[in-house]
């Protein structure tokens, strides 16, 4: 058992499939992340992953670039986020309604169109997913290179909008005042700054990340769109949002924690323990610990202030 | 423009909002038909005549609402107090579990079905009971717990249809064996397809109702959800309140999954619930948490269920359309009873 996790661990192909798994995670949490630092909790995060995988694949189905079908998912996310922003930030209505309301349209939403255009399919057509891109001297390094430098460009593309964040979030004035609009609203107004302006920013820039979330299981890690092909992995990100303390970094070492259990399970699947536990053990694992990760957090946990507190000008 | 409070909004307003939400709700319906290259006049008459064309229809519908009533009424019950039970789906297949395990010749004729009845109620209960305690001890936000509930509830029924709870007559099909007879719900007209749960959760309406509006609790539910700070400063035992509703809550759900085994199917198997318990959030909603209106938006949601699929048949119009329309009227419902307290002005 330990001999077989070791020799897991060590393999190059474990820490490629871990970068892989973490990858539409990490874009989804940092949607996520961003939608809560300014105060608005986004529950249809995993219908726009859905709708996400789904318009990006069926625009490279229907002959765009596989970056043009990333661009369609950003944008379809995006429209998602308005309407929950719209409906959430001026008009206050309650966020977890509005959440599960979006979700709910945008996998039908999804659905209905893929039935729609596809009417009579029963295996799902492909198209060709971004391929490896190794990077030059760097993809040679035994074990770290394989694993690190031998990815799908829209795993790169993950890390570096986390970087992206991390620095918008703490250097830029933008983003001290989406922290400003879920902490102390009243404060970024009398700066003169709308905070309805940017909280419903945040929501359609967070929901676009969502999608691409949502893009990259069928433009780069499955090539086909199918049903339930999500899987819970929003609401998985939502508790990594809350595993990383509404910090970016802390938020992808999470998702890569997490997916390196993934990972592991998958493989543990295959050894002589897979044999004597029922294999719906070992997929439950990511749950069970997402929920574990909510527990280990809970005392610590610094939520925004202002998280979920709908702003109204001028009251107090 | 700015949102303005209405002081006193008017019966019209009261009225004609929600009314309005339902109309855009139907011309969605329209704009979809088109967008599908069907007449949208001949699709809302499909879906209608589908959901209540004939006494098979009607049956039909009655049967689909069944365990919508269950499962709104949970959800109802739940947010009333804010308490996001988004679970209903977990809790609904922890009662039928129960329903299989007691049903299958576990117990004999007299006590199998009150005795089910009352476990399911429990293991629903105590499913929502883990949540509830994370979330009032340590701070553990309920919503996305029950939420990755549903998930490994969903993999734990799969491994018990594969292992210890698989019929071995399936022909390998992942299902449970049968009930014994004495553990099904009879029908409440011979002859008509309609099973007594349906009775039962009307009758778990009623009860709910005068919960909620004749016992310190239902009031204390209510104040609880209305502002917890304060009903906390009242002095009220808040966690426990919580917990009550958590209990009431999941029980509720449970009674969905353990009258669809012991009543509509017989069995259990993966396909059980095409997500009773995510539909059960739009019919409280739509019923804007009402227990006796989840009733009357339970009829009306399987409705739209059963019409479409009897349109999809004959129109070739997807029958994720009902979805989407579901979706559409929550939210244009929730968007219509926060417009009768607000308007919006120019300035």
């Amino acid at each position: 058992m330990g001999g077989a996790v070791i020799e897991i661990l060590i393999s190059a192909s474990f820490w490629a499939a871990v970068l892989r798994i973490a990858s539409p995670l990490i874009f989804a949490t940092m949607g996520e992340l961003i939608c809560e630092r300014a105060g608005v909790l986004n529950l249809g995060i995993e219908g726009i992953m859905v709708i996400g995988a789904f318009a990006g694949w069926m625009a490279v189905y229907l002959g765009l670039p596989l970056w043009g079908g990333v661009a369609v998912a950003f944008g379809a996310g995006a429209l998602f986020g308005l309407l929950h922003g719209v409906l959430v930030v001026p008009f206050g209505l309650s966020q977890h309604v509005v959440g599960l309301g979006v979700t709910l349209l945008a996998t039908a939403t999804a659905y209905f169109a893929y039935r729609l255009a596809l009417p009579e399919v029963t295996t799902p057509p492909k198209i060709t997913p971004f391929q490896a891109w190794e990077v030059p001297v760097l993809s040679d390094i035994p074990l770290l290179g394989p694993a690190l430098f031998a990815q799908t460009p829209l795993t790169y593309a993950a890390f570096a909008c986390a970087g992206v964040v991390a620095f918008v979030l703490y250097r830029t004035p933008l983003g001290l005042a989406l922290r400003a609009a879920g902490e102390n609203p009243a404060a970024l107004e009398a700066q003169g700054v709308s905070v309805s302006g940017i909280r419903i920013g945040a929501v359609m820039v967070g929901s676009g990340l969502m999608a691409v979330g949502g893009s990259f299981l069928t433009l780069s890690a499955f090539s086909s769109f199918f049903f339930e092909m999500v899987n819970g992995r929003g609401w998985i990100c939502i508790a990594l949002v809350v595993f990383g303390a509404w910090r970016p970094g802390k938020a992808v070492l999470g998702a890569l924690l997490f997916a390196g259990f993934d990972a592991l399970q998958i493989r543990l699947q295959q050894t002589p323990l897979g044999a004597v536990v029922p294999y719906q053990l070992f997929l439950m694992l990511p749950y069970v610990l997402s929920i574990l990760a909510l527990i280990a957090m809970s005392r610590r946990a610094q939520v925004p202030a202002a998280l979920m507190v709908p702003y109204t000008k001028g009251e107090r | 423009m700015r949102l303005e409070p209405v002081a006193n909004p008017t019966l019209l307003r009261q009225l004609g909002l929600p009314a309005l939400a339902l109309c855009a709700t139907v011309l969605v319906a329209m704009a979809l038909a088109l967008l599908a290259g069907a007449d949208p006049f001949a699709v809302l008459g499909q879906i209608l005549t589908g959901a209540l064309g004939s006494r098979l229809a009607v049956l039909e519908t009655l049967n689909r609402a069944t365990p919508l009533i269950f499962t709104g009424l949970a959800v109802a019950v739940a947010f009333r107090a804010k308490l996001w039970n988004i679970g209903a789906e977990a809790q609904l297949y922890a009662g039928a579990i129960i329903a299989v395990l007691l049903g299958t010749g576990a117990m004999g004729a007299p006590f199998v079905l009150p005795v089910s009845a009352v476990v399911a109620l429990l293991a629903g209960a105590m499913l929502l009971l883990v949540p509830v305690l994370l979330k009032v001890r340590l701070g553990v936000d309920e919503v996305v717990t029950t939420l990755l509930l549903n998930f490994i509830m969903a993999l734990f029924v799969s491994y018990l249809l594969e292992g210890p709870l698989k019929d071995p007559m399936g022909m390998g099909w992942p299902k449970s064996p049968a009930l014994i007879p004495e553990a099904r719900l009879p029908r409440i007209v011979d002859g008509l397809r309609l099973h007594w749960g349906f009775a039962l959760a009307l009758i778990a309406a009623g009860i709910v109702w005068l919960i909620q509006t004749r016992t310190t609790l239902g009031f204390e539910m209510r104040a609880v959800g209305a502002n917890i700070r304060a009903a906390r400063f009242a002095g009220m035992p808040v966690n426990a309140v919580l917990v009550k509703t958590a209990l009431l809550s999941g029980g509720l759900a449970a009674l969905a999954g353990w009258s669809e085994v012991a009543g509509a199917k017989g069995h259990l198997s993966l396909d059980l619930s095409p997500g009773f318990g995510y539909t059960g959030i739009i019919v409280a909603m739509l019923a804007l948490l009402h227990p006796l209106g989840v009733v009357v938006t339970a009829l009306f949601v399987a409705g739209v269920f059963v019409g479409a699929d009897a349109m999809s048949r004959a129109a070739g119009v997807p029958t994720y359309i009902a979805d989407m329309l579901l979706a559409v009227a929550l939210l244009f419902m929730v968007l219509a009873i926060a417009l009768t307290r607000v308007r919006v002005v120019r300035g």
